[in-house]
């Protein structure tokens, strides 16, 4: 499903070109539960950023569901990205403006679904994560696990091909983190594909599989 | 995809309706000023054209300025106007004198002049006639008058019959003419009008004498420069081709200079206007700039949930060309309410010019398109990952 062949990304700071991946080879296959592990500076979000097609990698070859990813216009990736890709990401990222439904709508939108299509995905998508009857709040009058909860219905309800969260208990306390996993690991059992990044042994731990990122390079798979 | 873009841009505008309001501000502003003003020009302007339509602009005046050696005479006006584009002539010389009654007096204006005018000048009688040829040809003294003139003279309209005193001596009121609004009837007292046979005033006054010194001539059909032509080349003739012995006044010429001024008031008018809607559009391209920037995140969760630079640039678009829309909508409604305020006020019928109407919806719409475009271009085409980094 996702398959890195020897990708590089180079960053050019100042005289200085940073290796941000460097030959990373790698693949996920469908309806695994994977984690990326890393210290911050590892590489590990551009690698997200690249997996998440809001990036394309300098050298090497992506394929995703096994199309070659790097010789689309951003356009098609802009397509990829709604269809096959739900983000879930550290702060939410939830639109302050919109209520959790009209949040949870937004990738459907893009999407053409038909409106009652929409509605009837909406309902299923909030109802899965509990938070059904607050669907008319706004993101500010929700705590922070219910946002996160709102943010996993939201790339739920685009029917992706792979849930990719970056650091999704990040900025939230223990215990809602544990619930968030919990989430993840229901999600996982129903049969999705879930890209994890974090910096957390802990979090990642909770995978199927592990990924250690260091430095650009892959360090070490380890199976949970 | 487009009713989505308008829910949102809907959505945004709502969201901080006073900054929304002070945008719209300068496109209402805008809207007002151009459908007000040119509004009001062209109702002045339909009025000053009817005054110069009810003159009758199929007709030309000609004054005869020098010929003394040659004058014109009453007799030979008749075959001037041989060529059949010509209908009627009639001689016309003016005085004023003192018109009264026992009831009251007043300064007219008195027109002497043959059965013809009638017809040149498109006058109405109400009751009564007007001046026949036997009238002139017996130098009778009988009068036909305005109506204000009646009412303000001799106490009321119906007059026919009746005598009144033009400089001290008794006329016979054979007419009183229908009150029309012609450009004269705007000026008080040049408002009384009497007219009496061209024989006969020049027995009332002194300076007239048979000797032609004006004369109007109807033109049948449009074509009064091809009239004008003929007439000049006939007078041309009559005068030894003397130039300067005659001129040739062609009423369609000021009822044309006075459109044309009109279109040049318009014009400069909403000219003014219209910049003021431009600067309204600057101010449009502002806001949506500062909002763009203020939404980055917002752009950037949009682009990684499958937003495409194309939405987005169309939810921007879109929304600018909302704020103009919605602007220019109650600019519409402020004017027609200015309007129908300067109608009540000013005691005139001025209505909304719908061209006008027409033209500033497409200007709103210009100027949201143009001054949303680079502020929605800056917004679809930032990075996501960059968006998304912004805080």
């Amino acid at each position: 499903m996702i398959r890195f062949e020897n990708v590089s990304k180079i960053y050019q700071v100042g005289d200085e070109t940073v290796k941000a991946l460097d030959d990373v080879s790698l693949s996920i296959e469908k309806g695994e539960f994977v984690s990326i592990i890393g210290p911050s500076g590892s590489g590990k979000s551009t690698l997200m950023n690249i997996i998440g097609c809001l990036d394309v990698a300098d050298m090497g070859q992506y394929f995703l569901d096994g199309a070659p990813i790097e010789n689309y216009s951003e356009k098609e990736l802009a397509h990829i990205r709604n269809k096959k890709i739900g983000f879930i990401f550290q702060s939410f990222n939830l639109i302050g403006t919109m209520d959790a439904a009209e949040n949870v709508e937004l990738p459907m939108i893009y999407q053409r679904v038909p409106a009652k299509e929409r509605k009837r995905r909406v309902e299923e998508a909030l109802k899965m994560v509990g938070l059904y009857e607050r669907r008319h709040h706004k993101p500010n009058q929700l705590s922070g696990g219910q946002q996160q909860r709102v943010a996993i219905a939201r790339a739920m309800a685009g029917e992706p091909s792979i849930l990719l969260a970056d650091e999704p208990t990040g900025n939230l306390d223990s215990n809602t983190g544990k619930q968030i996993m919990a989430l993840f690991r229901e999600l996982h059992e129903q049969g999705h594909t879930i890209v994890l990044i974090t910096h957390d042994p802990e979090v990642a731990a909770q995978a199927d599989r592990s990924i250690a990122i260091h430095d650009g390079k892959i360090r070490k798979e380890v199976a949970a | 995809m487009i009713i989505q873009s308008m829910k949102m841009a809907i959505k945004a505008i709502a969201s901080n309706k006073l900054r929304s309001f002070l945008t719209m501000l300068g496109i209402i502003i805008g809207v007002v000023s151009l459908v007000v003003l040119v509004s009001l020009v062209n109702g002045a302007t339909g009025s000053i054209n009817d005054s110069i339509d009810s003159l009758g602009s199929n007709s030309l005046t000609v004054n005869i300025t020098s010929g003394q050696d040659k004058p014109l005479k009453l007799s030979e006006l008749d075959s001037l106007i041989e060529n059949e584009i010509f209908d009627e002539i009639a001689p016309t010389s003016k005085t004023s004198v003192t018109a009264s009654t026992s009831y009251a007096e007043e300064n007219v204006s008195v027109t002497g002049t043959t059965t013809a005018y009638m017809n040149i000048e498109k006058l109405e009688v109400a009751s009564g006639r007007f001046i026949m040829n036997p009238d002139v040809d017996n130098h009778s003294d009988v009068v036909v008058i305005s109506e204000d003139l009646a009412v303000d003279v001799c106490g009321r309209s119906n007059v026919v019959g009746e005598t009144m005193k033009l400089d001290g001596k008794n006329y016979l009121i054979i007419g009183v003419l229908e009150s029309s609004n012609s450009l004269t009837s705007n000026s008080d007292n040049s408002d009384y009008q009497a007219y009496i046979p061209y024989t006969s005033l020049i027995r009332l006054s002194d300076g007239i004498s048979l000797d032609i010194s004006s004369f109007e001539v109807s033109v049948n059909g449009d074509d009064l420069d091809k009239a004008e032509t003929i007439l000049e080349n006939v007078l041309l003739n009559r005068f030894d081709n003397d130039e300067d012995a005659y001129s040739i006044f062609n009423r369609s010429q000021i009822a044309e200079a006075m459109s044309s001024v009109n279109n040049t008031l318009s014009l400069l008018l909403g000219g003014i206007a219209g910049i003021s809607l431009l600067v309204g559009g600057i101010g449009i391209m502002n806001i949506m700039l500062v909002s763009a920037t203020e939404r980055t995140r917002e752009i950037g969760i949009r682009k990684a949930i499958g937003a495409t630079r194309g939405s987005v640039l169309m939810q921007f678009l879109i929304e600018a060309l909302m704020l103009s829309l919605f602007g220019c909508g109650i600019g519409i409604g402020i004017s027609e309410l200015v309007i129908v305020i300067v109608n009540i006020v000013g005691n005139v019928s001025y209505t909304m010019s719908i061209s006008i109407v027409g033209i500033s919806v497409g200007f709103s719409v210009f100027v949201g398109l143009v001054f949303g475009l680079y502020p929605a271009n800056k917004a679809a085409t930032m990075k996501p990952i960059e968006a998304l980094r912004f805080n």
